[in-house]
């Protein structure tokens, strides 16, 4: 490494030139501005329109999910979960639902593993064809968007077929599923793998050979693998640089171990890279999803929720029947289950890079600690060491590129 | 990789500073002092062997009235191996404090920031240790168990005077 990788404060930057010792000037770039993609502030120092320096000035979007979630019985925590990364919230009930599963040691039916894998590859459809609209629109390509809007919303539709909700779904709860999914799933979810295909075509269509998207991304926001791993970039940005690192092979959970797929990866690291990887990942997405969607379909109807009474409620019908069942309901909903003394790490690989959750359970109800590690947060710590020495309207470009979600960086 | 390889090397290497072993669902987490702290990640990390190369997250906990009371957990992640490894290290009241693991893992820089922001955790060591999520001139640290939810008044229109005369940055 020719120099040692630092990662500026805001402060580092205004200081100096408050005080008067610097030739550069320093501007604010948002926190209200379009390609921020979010409340994110950046403060730069510029020398003309050659970025010297950049320093992510983060924190509009503070909510305090980890404190509020202390709070909260295991189950009822779940909804906030949802708030974090809001273009991908069945990732992130994913995270949580498996961090607390591992402290419990409970196992979860094959169906709800199934419909687990499904969806979050839909969802990271979904949020790979925000991040290509958006992305694209920062660059002064509009249609992109159109057509990426178009295909998001089916899948939003799907969504809200199986959750009632488009966004804040909290479909995935402890011990496996909300309900159980709705009759016409599986034919909605084909409908959509028919025609995705060739919609990924188009959008290859416009951008992967068009000069003017090459011009901006070729050879632009290059980070070298070393230097990515050092700054724990993960996810499509990671793999652009060559590391195969995927989250679902290297450590897999919710049985991705027995689907086949490819992970993608680029060779230069930049944002062209990053483009492609992205967009490979989604083929490989629409791969699980057949997949999945075939098991499903020989499987047939099960439970979609562990059995095991003192974590997950009865059936419905066994509560008018039952009384063991009923207590069970009630002790549920009113207290909770208590998980062993302890603590658990569960990452996943989310549509932008590994989210982790940690949780401590101190043998109440309620967690006694949830931390996530959230990959927007991290990866926007490379910000500067990709940006310097590029145009302002490289870091646009790079901004979009890195995917963050500003909730998510929050929390 | 398993877990008993890399306990082992580690007690070869800093068998003195280890204060704790622990493997809960197949996770191993070692308790070090603070000086075996750092000694454990750099070696982890340099090792050919073992290239525990990516720290894959790091955070505070607060045990409230347990001694110590805090508790920093470190995640690294071995690529090659695909293991993970969790380093956890105490320190408590009145000036909690551990060493920095970013002059080895630049990605600790945000998430020691966030430690110190939330918990009031010091990193010694640590190049730019200032708040991230919250303003700078915040008082407290919201993630302690002794901060009580809630403490925060929500300002509508008609108790925003009242509630921005004592908070300088709601003005800026």
């Amino acid at each position: 490494m020719a120099e040692p990788i630092t990662v500026p404060t805001p402060q580092q930057i205004i200081e100096p030139a408050i005080a008067g010792r610097t030739e550069t000037m320093v501007l604010n770039m948002g926190p209200h501005h379009p390609s921020t993609h979010g409340v994110l502030r950046l403060v730069l120092e510029l020398d003309g329109e050659v970025v010297v320096n950049v320093a992510p000035d983060v924190g509009y979007l503070h909510t305090g999910i980890e404190k509020t979630m202390e709070s909260k019985t295991y189950q009822k925590a779940v909804v906030l979960t949802d708030r974090m990364d809001y273009l991908a919230p069945l990732s992130n009930n994913l995270c949580y639902a498996l961090a607390v599963e591992k402290l419990l040691g409970v196992e979860i039916p094959e169906r709800a593993q199934i419909a687990r894998v499904l969806l979050t590859e839909l969802q990271r459809i979904s949020s790979h064809l925000v991040w290509l609209g958006t992305h694209a629109l920062d660059l002064a390509a509009m249609s992109v968007f159109l057509y990426a809007f178009r295909e998001r919303e089916q899948i939003l539709d799907i969504f809200e077929l199986v959750s009632g909700a488009r966004m804040m779904t909290s479909y995935f709860r402890i011990g496996g599923l909300a309900y159980d999914l709705p009759a016409d799933f599986i034919p909605t979810v084909e409908q959509f793998l028919a025609i995705m295909p060739s919609r990924i075509d188009e959008y290859e269509d416009l951008l992967t050979a068009n000069p003017l998207w090459l011009e901006r991304t070729v050879g632009v926001g290059v980070i070298d693998a070393q230097s990515a791993i050092a700054l724990g970039l993960t996810g499509a940005n990671l793999r652009a640089t060559g590391v195969a690192y995927d989250v679902r092979k290297a450590m897999p959970y919710s049985g991705y171990e027995t689907y086949s797929f490819e992970i993608p990866i680029g060779k230069n690291g930049d944002i062209y890279d990053r483009y492609r990887v992205r967009m490979a990942e989604m083929r490989q997405s629409v791969k699980i999803v057949q997949q999945a969607t075939e098991r499903l379909r020989e499987l047939g109807p099960g439970p979609v929720v562990t059995s095991n009474r003192k974590v997950a409620p009865p059936p419905k019908h066994e509560i008018t029947e039952s009384m063991e069942s009923l207590i069970h309901h009630f002790k549920l909903w009113t207290e909770g289950f208590k998980p062993p003394r302890g603590d658990a790490y569960v990452s996943i690989e989310s549509p932008r890079g590994i989210l982790g959750c940690y949780v401590v359970s101190d043998g109440s109800p309620k967690p006694w600690r949830v931390h996530f590690r959230a990959p927007s947060f991290i990866n926007l710590q490379s910000l500067a060491h990709m940006a310097k020495g590029r145009l302002v309207a490289d870091l646009v470009a790079l901004i979009a590129s890195l995917d963050p979600v500003l909730g998510e960086v929050d929390r | 990789m398993d877990n008993q390889t890399v306990l082992a090397a580690l007690r070869a290497k800093v068998g003195k500073e280890i204060l704790a072993v622990n493997e809960f669902r197949g996770d191993l987490s070692v308790t070090l002092t603070p000086a075996g702290y750092l000694a454990a990640a750099q070696f982890l990390r340099d090792d050919p062997e073992l290239a525990y190369t990516f720290l894959e997250n790091l955070c505070g906990v607060d045990y409230l009235g347990r001694k110590p009371r805090f508790e920093v957990v470190a995640h690294l992640t071995s690529m090659r191996h695909r293991h993970r490894v969790c380093l956890k290290v105490g320190c408590d009241e009145p000036n909690p404090a551990v060493p920095s693991l970013t002059p080895l893992f630049p990605t600790a820089n945000y998430q020691e920031r966030e430690t110190f922001d939330l918990l009031g955790i010091t990193f010694t060591g640590h190049p730019s240790l200032t708040r991230i999520l919250l303003p700078d001139d915040w008082v407290g640290h919201p993630l302690r168990k002794d901060h009580p939810l809630g403490d925060e008044e929500i300002a509508f229109s008609f108790n925003q005077d009242r509630i921005y005369a004592r908070k300088p940055f709601a003005r800026e």
